[in-house]
């Protein structure tokens, strides 16, 4: 007797909805087994995590500021990733966008007088552009040298992180900051709006609108857009694409601008909407992260949204035990990185049954 | 130059490289059965804190050792289930287990000290320097080579062991062929799902002795973060020794060199700050593979097994 994948005639739809479901069910029982051996009750930990991520108006406005640079990376992650550009560096993209929005207010035009709202504008800019500079190394790499984009975009993040240290720890230091390792606050010349107060929304700033406005033109880009049709092609079967013409290496390019400064506006909400200065806790995983987003989301603009906030409740929620019950916020990322286990091993039921044959004589 | 800061430089390279090597290679028998994993961050850092927790309750330096191959063959074993059994995206699969590598580990960490305690700062057992008699007498370059730990040692003896199975016997050919060419490989009568799960599990037994040489004679210890991006430096070597064992000695060593001078370079109170002398490894790392790769397009050829990162399905074979 033997077991075997059979492919099926249509990939079902069905179980195209229930893979995502059921993995995430099945991460959590592994969870659970983590948190019994940690001695921690797994009924009374997930309830904590939840109440932690969505339980009160707090709780769901600090799990929605957590969800916006997830978002943003994840949208810069999932339109490399159709390309089939393996861009890891949303991290550093994040970064480097960090950086920029910061050097615009504190040093770039410092002094001169200019409107809270024009600098948010060319901060923003600023940050858009850095990210994609980040994300143009590369990119040209891999269009002009065939340079394996996976290694130079990770590299790239270590980089941009010890520039970042050093940024706030050296040179850009506040001297008045009694010693507090950070850059001077520009809160009072230029902070990103929060929503309006009748949302009850909390610190969820005007990066939640950025984000959703560029899942929307995202979406429109990749599915109304002859480029989105290349991109898509291109992802599918890179080979087709070559021979209908389409020029690789210059889309390598733009969809790495594209991606590289959406990740740079993730670095300037979490900047110029939370902390308002450069600081420890920019850096802290979200390009990663994106990546398990991007990928469960099928790498959909629109579905990215959903998944960034359920990921972010999963990190606040992980946060609140931390807190609570003194267990370790890695186990939110044991869980993320399970349930991305689960969607891979399930995914190929879509496409194949399995079946059991019958085999005379020896197996 | 002073040959005695000559020696010194060399003892380090080889105590900074030895990780790299084990990995390298885990990674190179992996990749040559064509499965590409892209976990090795998390491989070798489960392996580095399993280690180091499994030789300080123990006492032993072997059940350390014993415990990070266990781990290293689990969580190569999760890659192989799902990239050879389940054909799923080999990248995606590779960095969901560097995610959930490092999340397991940090967790860990927390909780694998005294009773439930961190692990952060505590002492355990670590391998020491012992000389290799006679060898160790050999001026200059015996005090750099033969007075090191017995897992530097177990590096010399794994280099030209993989060299020669790989190139010399029938089941390193085996190897290669289902790397190169699934399907004649098939017809040859060799079974390529089974030879890649082996390579798969054997890399990743050798992924996690790369991390158990940090946490138990390099840096013995554990803090957050230990690897400190070994494992991806450990990809990149791989194209850079081009699939081949003893290139990515040479890689490892020049790696490793880089490691030893940015901490002679802090000893000597340069001027450089610090964090640009931390982004040497990573920056080297991708001036290397830019000219690799330019210089493997320069000589029209690509040393990358031809199968790699594709599944191999026999009913839908082109």
């Amino acid at each position: 007797m033997e077991i075997v994948f059979e492919r099926r005639l249509e990939p079902s739809r069905l179980i195209a909805v229930l893979v995502p479901i059921i993995s995430v069910v099945l991460a959590l029982v592994v969870g659970g087994i983590l948190l019994l051996a940690a001695g921690a009750d797994p009924i009374q930990t997930y309830r904590a995590m939840f109440d932690g991520a969505f339980g009160t108006p707090y709780a769901r406005s600090e799990t929605m500021v957590k969800a916006i640079p997830l978002m943003l990376a994840s949208l810069a992650v999932s339109i490399a990733f159709r390309m089939r550009f393996w861009n890891i560096g949303a991290e550093g993209q994040l970064v480097m966008g960090a950086i920029a929005t910061a050097w615009v207010p504190l040093f770039l035009l410092h002094d001169r007088g200019i409107p809270a709202h024009t600098l948010l504008l060319l901060m923003g800019l600023a940050a858009f552009v850095a990210g994609a500079l980040w994300g143009l190394i590369p990119a040209s790499l891999k269009a002009f040298l065939r340079v394996n984009e996976i290694i130079t975009t990770l590299m790239l993040n270590y980089v941009a992180i010890l520039l970042l240290d050093y940024l706030y720890t050296g040179p850009w230091k506040d001297k008045e900051g009694y010693g507090f390792p950070g850059t001077a606050s520009f809160k009072e010349l230029a902070a990103l709006p929060r929503l309006p107060e009748w949302l009850n929304a909390g610190r969820v700033h005007m990066g939640l609108i950025i984000a959703l406005v560029a899942a929307l033109l995202i979406w429109l880009l990749l599915l109304r857009t002859k480029w989105g049709y290349e991109i898509r092609v291109t992802g599918e079967n890179p080979e087709a694409a070559r021979y209908a013409g389409i020029n690789l290496a210059r889309n390598f390019l733009l969809v790495m601008v594209v991606s590289g400064g959406l990740a740079g506006l993730a670095g300037y909400g979490q900047v110029a909407g939370i902390a308002f200065r450069l600081q420890k806790g920019i850096a802290v995983g979200d390009g990663f992260t994106a990546i398990i987003i991007a990928w469960l989301a099928k790498l959909h603009p629109l579905g990215v949204l959903l998944v960034a906030i359920l990921m972010a409740g999963l990190s606040t929620g992980g946060d609140q035990i931390t807190i609570t019950m003194g267990l370790p916020a890695a186990m939110a990322r044991v869980v993320q990185g399970a349930i991305l286990f689960f969607v891979l091993g399930g995914d190929i039921f879509v496409r194949y049954r399995l079946r059991v044959i019958r085999t005379t004589g020896k197996t | 130059m002073d040959l005695a800061l000559l020696v010194s430089i060399l003892t380090v390279t080889i105590q900074a490289g030895t990780s790299l090597v084990f990995a390298t290679i885990g990674e190179i028998l992996t990749e040559r059965s064509g499965i590409l994993n892209l976990g090795l961050e998390g491989i070798m850092i489960m392996g580095a804190v399993t280690a180091f927790a499994g030789a300080y309750h123990s006492g032993s330096l072997l059940v350390g050792l014993l415990i990070a191959v266990l781990v290293g063959l689990l969580l190569a074993s999760i890659h192989a289930v799902l990239t050879i059994t389940f054909r799923a995206d080999q990248v995606v699969s590779g960095l969901a287990l560097t995610l959930f590598g490092s999340g397991l580990a940090s967790f860990l960490g927390q909780r694998l000290g005294p009773g439930g305690k961190p692990l952060v700062g505590e002492v355990g057992p670590k391998f020491t320097k012992t000389a290799v008699p006679l060898l160790s007498e050999i001026p200059y370059l015996g005090e750099a080579l033969f007075k090191q730990d017995p897992m530097v040692y177990g590096m010399y003896l794994l280099v030209p062991l993989v060299a020669y199975y790989l190139y010399k016997t029938r089941p390193g050919l085996h190897l290669r062929a289902v790397g190169e060419n699934p399907a004649t490989a098939d017809a040859m009568g060799i079974h390529v799902a089974r030879t890649r799960y082996l390579y798969t599990l054997l890399g990743g037994v050798l992924i996690a002795l790369g991390g158990a040489h940090l946490s138990l004679a390099y840096t013995p210890g554990w803090t957050e973060n230990l690897t400190g991006g070994r494992g991806w430096i450990a990809i990149a070597l791989v194209i850079f020794a081009t699939w081949d064992p003893w290139r990515a000695v040479a890689g490892a060593i020049l790696f490793g060199g880089v490691n030893a001078i940015q901490f002679r370079l802090q000893a000597a109170g340069t001027t450089l700050p610090a964090a640009f002398l931390g982004m040497l490894p990573y920056l080297f790392t991708i001036v290397v593979l830019v000219i690799i790769t330019w210089w493997e397009a320069f000589r029209k050829r690509v040393g990358a097994p031809a199968a790699l990162g594709i599944p191999y399905v026999r009913e839908e074979r082109g």
